[in-house]
């Protein structure tokens, strides 16, 4: 086996990547929600200065991209690879993103999983020696997913209350050979999981079991027990996906209820915002890591967290044709410090 | 009366959509789609009439009026121009709401452009 992997789905950074920059972006409502203090940049209008949603989305993964080269104090070329993916038919947020930026662009689908499948492909790539430097994004816009996905906002449809909110926001990570940490350590691909959930609007309850699959596994191969993490954080499965996924692993025989929270639940007040099961988006973990646990990590509130991105891979076509949604989650273990403690 | 009894009849219409949209799977273009077939059918059936002239514009102005319409256009052009007028009678009725509803959608869509919902 090679010397890397701790099993089928794990692997262990040699030289762990050094999480050496963030950004992140929110439209107006996140804006308003209980993380906003944690954000870079809250846009006052979500057409972001644009003539539609669309390019609105696409603006705020550009803009996010250079926030975060720039903060990282080096330019764009001497940023080796772009990894970045969104929701968008053809993954058109990224790409015409990477149009402007000009650095050597991996295109990514994993839809809400993306922000983890991207530090994946990053840190894997720099440990292997490939880069010295690279940019994870993704991005995602309440306005053109709900176009994508399910009714153009023009026709007025009415939401059902268990549907999730699509988080407006982008945020992108930039990860380097060399820097003071945090560090990504680990990293567990994920399954595509199918329990046969078929109604796009429940996305939370499609995807937890793919959840549950990779953090069993993660916890499994790593031999690290749940409390070894400070936070174990699912990217957006929202109020009911979360309360599945807590009992789900409980049958896994992993009590991670301490030290266990969603991103789609931490970022809205749903009471307050009307955003009935929580949030989602790929925006949703990429905003949250970028924003909340970057700067929790920098001040030492949080020291290891395994960030589990979630994402449904269904299409507007395969839910007109009745199929259910498979779905798929990544993990990505973040430390301050390298080396294994308790 | 005649604006209580549009309300009643109206509203009631209205009640069923919203029933149905709460608790079934249906999209909202199923049931839009199935209101326009039930006005269809009930008028063939000879019974949306009677909504109609009991609430009015409560009856017509939902879109189980569209298919009393059609149905309605179509059977009296069937009277008065034979089979053909149940594939002519129909668009001929419906014509206006047809027309008046591409009129006003280009026109609101040059005015307006949409919002995020809050």
């Amino acid at each position: 086996m090679a010397s890397k992997r701790l099993g089928n789905q794990t692997l262990k950074l040699s030289s762990p990547p050094s999480m050496i920059s963030n950004a992140s972006i929110v439209g107006p409502k996140e804006g308003e929600g209980p993380l906003a203090q944690f954000f870079d940049n809250i846009l006052k209008d979500d057409y972001f200065g644009e003539e539609s949603w669309e390019k609105a989305e696409s603006k705020m993964l550009k803009e996010a991209v250079k926030n975060a080269i720039k903060a990282s104090g080096r330019s764009n070329t001497n940023i080796n690879f772009m990894f970045a993916g969104d929701l968008l038919n053809q993954i058109v947020s990224s790409s015409f993103a990477a149009r402007e930026l000009q650095i050597p662009f991996v295109g990514l689908y994993g839809a809400c999983s993306t922000m983890a499948e991207s530090i994946c492909m990053g840190s894997m790539l720099i440990d292997g020696g490939f880069g010295e430097a690279v940019v994870c994004a993704t991005s995602s816009h309440f306005s053109s997913a709900e176009r994508q996905y399910r009714f153009p906002l023009e026709q007025g449809v009415q939401r059902p209350p268990f549907a999730q909110w699509t988080v407006t926001g982008a945020g992108a990570t930039v990860l380097a050979e060399a820097g003071n940490g945090p560090f990504i350590t680990c990293v567990t691909i994920g399954k595509v999981m199918d329990f046969g959930i078929k109604d796009a609007n429940n996305m939370g309850a499609a995807m937890a079991p793919a959840a549950v699959d990779t953090i069993t596994a993660h916890l499994n191969e790593t031999g690290r027990s749940p409390e070894y993490y400070d936070l174990i954080l699912t990217g957006d499965l929202g109020n009911i996906g979360k309360a599945i996924t807590l009992d789900m692993m409980q049958k896994e025989g992993f009590d991670i209820k301490k030290v266990y929270n969603d991103c789609g639940s931490m970022i809205y007040d749903g009471a307050k915002q009307d955003t009935d099961a929580g949030g989602s988006g790929c925006g949703c973990s990429a905003v949250v890591l970028n924003g909340y646990i970057a700067k929790e990590m920098k001040k030492g509130n949080l020291n290891r967290v395994l960030l589990v991105a979630t994402g449904a891979l269904l299409s507007p076509t395969t839910s007109w044709q009745g199929e259910s949604i498979p779905s798929i989650a990544h993990a990505v273990a973040i430390e301050k410090t390298v080396g294994e403690g308790t | 009366m005649d604006y209580l009894k549009a309300f009643l009849v109206g509203g009631l219409i209205c009640v069923i959509g919203q029933l149905l949209m709460d608790h079934t799977k249906l999209t909202p273009a199923r049931v839009l789609v199935s209101f326009v077939t039930a006005g269809a059918i009930l008028q063939g059936l000879g019974l949306y009439q009677k909504i109609v002239d009991f609430g009015g514009a409560g009856a017509t102005t939902p879109l189980t009026g569209f298919g009393y319409s059609l149905a309605k256009g179509a059977m009296k052009e069937v009277k008065e121009a034979g089979m053909l007028g149940a594939f002519t009678g129909g668009l001929k009725a419906a014509a206006g709401g047809v027309s008046g509803a591409i009129f006003f959608g280009y026109i609101m869509a040059l005015l307006f452009s949409p919002k995020s919902k809050k």
